[in-house]
């Protein structure tokens, strides 16, 4: 076996998820989001890392879970995110709880196993952390599927 | 100037560094078309660069380079080794020469006329002159007085600066807790530090569009004034700022279209005349923001592209594909411009070269992930507008509040800002609208809240914003600030949004957006007719009422024009309904026949026809068409015709020449059909059916004679022609005294005297009318 990739591993809506590390440029606490009307529906709004500014996704709608009691917005309660960047653009993809970063070899999820539209679509594959099942997501799709 | 020739020698430099591959490899295979292709480019930018900047042994140098290339590109001359030789050896030179500008030395020019001289000679004595001629001698190279940096860097140190705004903020916060004076001063210092730090460091990376455009108006003049022509130049938008990056790859670009809009569109005075048009061309350049993207317009009121003759063009470049070039649709076919070779004038200028330009323009934005759009308008002019990519502008903006969220708007469409309630305003409803009457101008209104999908509540702020085409009214809660904003493109999912134009991060450290003015305009349903709403304010209104004329394709496919007034109506026309009866042409419709005139030759029609029902009030006559075109007004300009005839004179119109039709003369040829009778009681035929002898006015003065002697002729009891039908003879022959006969067979000749001694002087009406009523009776008789 290969010796595997370092990833981040979090829970969204309950489920444990990993990000591959080569794609998270940072991890910050997401707190005041200015909103963005009339963006597309999987947009929060954008928040400030340091001196950029940083396009929010709203997880949860792009995975098709029920929101959270509150996140984003002006609730005030920081919630925790991993920064990535495509096209020149920085998003952040803040999560419920982020718990730990490991290496991990990520193989196709168990054949018979299916996530839904929503999860197939970010899907990378899958881990196994003691016992349980992980769900590698690919943060380029997610970015992508926010249209 | 200096920092341009800095520039120029920079470039330069850079380029010819690139470039020298280029050659290598061009001289290794000179038939690949490729590098030739990019050696023409080199050769072609430095010449306009070095146009303007007054080198003239440089643009001499280029000029016959391109001149050398353009040949071989044109398959006229084959690309033989001493004709490499002798184009690698300007290239050389030119290297030589700026290196030589900017070490401020003289360079020994003797040998140049060798350089030159090795360029033109016949590809069958070749010659070795040329590269000897080019021993290098370049001087020892000045210190370097500018350093190329990479954006990267630049990007860093911006951000950096960002960081120390952002963290003096947070200084002075703790500060206004602990109340501490003493170190307040010290803060203070450090503030105007970092901003006066942030101007320069913005400065390394931004420069306001003005840079690009101050060039212009001194291109405009220069390139005017060669070419005998009129341009009135107007720049708008300039305080916008850019990537220094963008400004740089928009230099050429912008030039090499200017030149190109003095030398290929805007026409000669005359020419602008004979159009109708005023003699001044107009030309604009402008720089807006819209959406993601920055466009720079070059719009010019000249003749526009013929696109059917720039694809005769090509077909006689490369017949080869004629084919696919005559199956290409109006957009495709303009865009063949920007096919690398393309001459879109016969002949090459100093001023623009061979319309070469185009495709150097398009490489040089496309490099940017820009592109260059076209809007043309044959005969009226062409807009080009070059989109780049906002990759970062510093713009001018207002700050405002809605809603509780901050949002700017560039300052550059704020026309005016109203607190309500204002006496000099009131907002009402019409229908659905919203309309608010500011100073007895209408807007409509649109609430910022509602297009943000926020519950509206009653305005307390309008902002009135000019957007293309119009203005309007937008509410708000409240104006916070007017402040520079580092604009940046926000992420595409944000950007769907379509009224947003990017994001900014100011010294609050809360990210902001930048409202797209016309996006929000759009999103609110408002529309405005791109009518000329921007032509208005011109200074020289125009003189007289145009005269109109029907502009159409005649039956022998000739375009020609006839006044508007002289038609009555247009009606389709069957093949069917035309026949011939009599030795005329009828047009069968309804219970009456309609006599056809036209200034063709009259037969059965191949396909179908429209018909120009003629004004005449007492006949039916109508002049059959292919297509009815266009309605224009007619030029105060009419050349008048080698003959006098139905054919009145020659206008331009769209820069073409187009006949236009004399109504009555074109009437005339139904005299005699019965539809149609002269003043209302020279019918053909006169009561008892006697026939009306015929009088024909012969030679170079009957349409003087058709003005002045025909009311007197008709009254005499004749019909009065000026051209006969076949198979008709005229009884009487009005000529000139000194008038050649040929050609006619008439039995008698009144000839007219031009002094007042002669036998019948031509202003002699009586005598004029005894003679011919002695005729008259004597052909009836």
């Amino acid at each position: 076996m290969t010796a595997g990739t370092l990833h981040l591993v979090a829970s969204v809506g309950g489920r444990g998820v990993l990000f591959r590390a080569g794609q998270v440029e940072a991890v910050i606490d997401v707190a005041e989001v200015v909103p963005t009307p009339r963006a597309v529906a999987g947009v929060c709004g954008l928040t400030a890392l340091r001196s950029r500014v940083v396009t929010v996704i709203d997880t949860w709608r792009v995975l098709g879970l029920p929101a959270p009691s509150s996140h984003g917005g002006s609730a005030g309660r920081r919630r925790r995110a991993v920064i990535t960047r495509m096209d020149g653009h920085l998003y952040a993809v803040p999560v419920d709880r982020l718990e730990d970063a490991a290496t991990f070899v990520v193989a196709p999820l168990a054949p018979g196993i299916v996530t839904g539209e929503c999860w197939a679509a970010v899907a990378d594959g899958g881990a196994i952390r003691d016992g349980e099942p992980l769900i590698a997501i690919d943060l380029a799709r997610l970015v992508a599927r926010v249209r | 100037m200096d920092d341009i020739l800095q520039e120029f020698v920079a470039e330069t430099r850079e380029t010819l560094d690139a470039i020298s591959g280029e050659i290598v490899a061009w001289e290794a295979d000179p038939a690949d078309r490729a590098r030739l292709d990019a050696i023409f480019r080199f050769v072609h930018t430095v010449k306009g660069s070095c146009g303007f900047l007054d080198l003239p042994r440089l643009a001499r140098l280029s000029h016959a380079a391109e001149d050398m290339l353009a040949a071989v590109r044109a398959g006229d001359r084959p690309p033989d080794r001493a004709l490499v030789n002798a184009v690698l050896a300007i290239v050389d030179r030119i290297g030589e020469i700026v290196e030589a500008i900017d070490a401020g030395v003289a360079l020994d020019d003797s040998d140049e006329e060798l350089l030159l001289a090795a360029l033109t000679i016949p590809p069958s004595r070749s010659i070795a002159a040329g590269a000897a001629a080019a021993a290098p001698n370049a001087p020892a190279r000045a210190p370097v007085r500018s350093i190329r940096l990479s954006v990267d860097l630049l990007d860093r140190m911006m951000n950096g600066v960002s960081e120390m705004v952002l963290a003096r903020n947070e200084l002075a916060r703790r500060l206004r807790e602990t109340g501490d004076e003493t170190v307040a001063t010290a803060l203070d210092r450090l503030s105007l530090t970092i901003a006066d730090l942030r101007d320069t460091v913005s400065r390394t990376r931004m420069q306001p569009v003005e840079t690009l455009f101050s060039a212009l108006p001194r291109v405009v003049r220069d390139t005017a004034a060669t070419l005998g022509k009129q341009v009135a130049l107007t720049i708008e938008g300039g305080e916008v700022e850019l990537d220094r990056e963008m400004i740089e790859m928009l230099r050429d670009p912008l030039v090499h279209i200017v030149r190109n809009a003095l030398d290929h569109g805007i026409e000669p005075p005359a020419e602008r005349r004979a159009a109708g048009k005023r003699e001044t061309g107009r030309l604009a350049v402008s720089a807006r923001q819209s959406g993601n993207r920055i466009i720079v317009e070059i719009a010019d009121d000249g003749r526009g592209i013929d696109t059917d003759r720039l694809v005769a063009k090509l077909i006689a470049l490369a017949p080869e594909r004629e084919a696919e070039l005559r199956a290409s649709g109006e957009k495709a076919r303009l865009d063949l411009i920007f096919e690398p070779g393309l001459s879109i004038r016969d002949s090459a200028t100093a001023t623009s070269g061979r319309g070469v330009g185009m495709d150097v323009v398009r490489n040089n934005v496309a490099q940017v992930r820009g592109r260059v759009t076209l809007a043309n308008q044959p005969g009226q002019g062409l807009t080009i507008a070059i989109e780049v990519p906002l990759t970062l502008a510093i713009l001018p903006a207002i700050v405002i509040e809605t809603g509780g969220q901050r949002f700017a708007l560039p300052r550059q469409a704020v026309n005016e800002i109203v607190a309500l309630p204002a006496r000099v305003v009131r907002v009402d409803r019409i229908g659905g609208a919203l309309v608010a009457t500011v100073r007895e101008r209408q807007l409509p209104m649109v609430s910022l809240e509602t297009v943000l999908g926020l519950p509206a509540r009653d305005p307390a702020m309008l902002v009135i914003l000019d957007v293309a085409g119009g203005a309007f009214a937008l509410a708000i809660d409240d104006v916070v600030d007017s402040e520079e904003l580092v604009i940046r493109p926000a992420a595409p999912a944000v950007m769907a949004a379509g009224i947003y134009a990017g994001q900014t991060l100011p010294d609050s450290g809360v990210p902001m957006l930048l409202l797209d003015v016309a996006g929000i305009a759009e999103a609110a349903g408002i529309y405005f007719p791109r009518a000329d709403a921007d032509e208005a304010p011109v200074a020289a209104p125009p003189a007289d009422p145009p005269r109109l004329a029907l502009l159409f394709d005649d039956i022998d496919g000739r375009r020609r024009a006839i006044a508007l007034g002289a038609i009555d109506r247009i009606d389709a026309v069957s093949p069917g309904s035309v026949c011939e009866a009599g030795g005329r042409w009828w047009l069968r419709n309804g219970e009456e026949p309609v006599a056809l005139v036209s200034a063709a030759a009259l037969g059965a029609p191949r396909r179908a026809w429209s018909a120009l029902r003629l004004h005449d009030e007492s006949g039916a006559v109508a002049c059959p068409i292919l297509d009815a075109i266009d309605i224009v007004a007619l030029p105060a300009e009419i050349v008048p015709p080698a003959t006098p005839g139905v054919i009145a004179g020659v206008v331009m119109i769209a820069g073409e020449p187009v006949e236009l039709l004399d109504p009555p003369v074109l009437l005339e040829q139904a005299v005699g059909t019965g539809r149609i009778g002269r003043t209302g009681r020279t019918g053909h035929s006169l009561p008892g059916g006697i026939q009306r002898p015929l009088c024909l006015l012969h030679g170079a003065e009957a349409g003087w004679m058709d003005v002045f002697l025909r009311p007197a002729i008709e009254a005499a009891g004749y019909r009065v022609v000026r051209r006969l039908d076949t198979g008709a003879a005229a009884d009487v022959v009005l000529a000139m005294e000194d008038e050649d006969r040929a050609g006619i067979a008439a039995g008698r000749i009144v000839r007219l005297g031009r002094s007042p001694g002669d036998p019948l002087y031509r202003y002699d009406r009586a005598a004029l009318i005894a003679a011919l009523a002695g005729d008259a009776a004597a052909a009836r008789a």
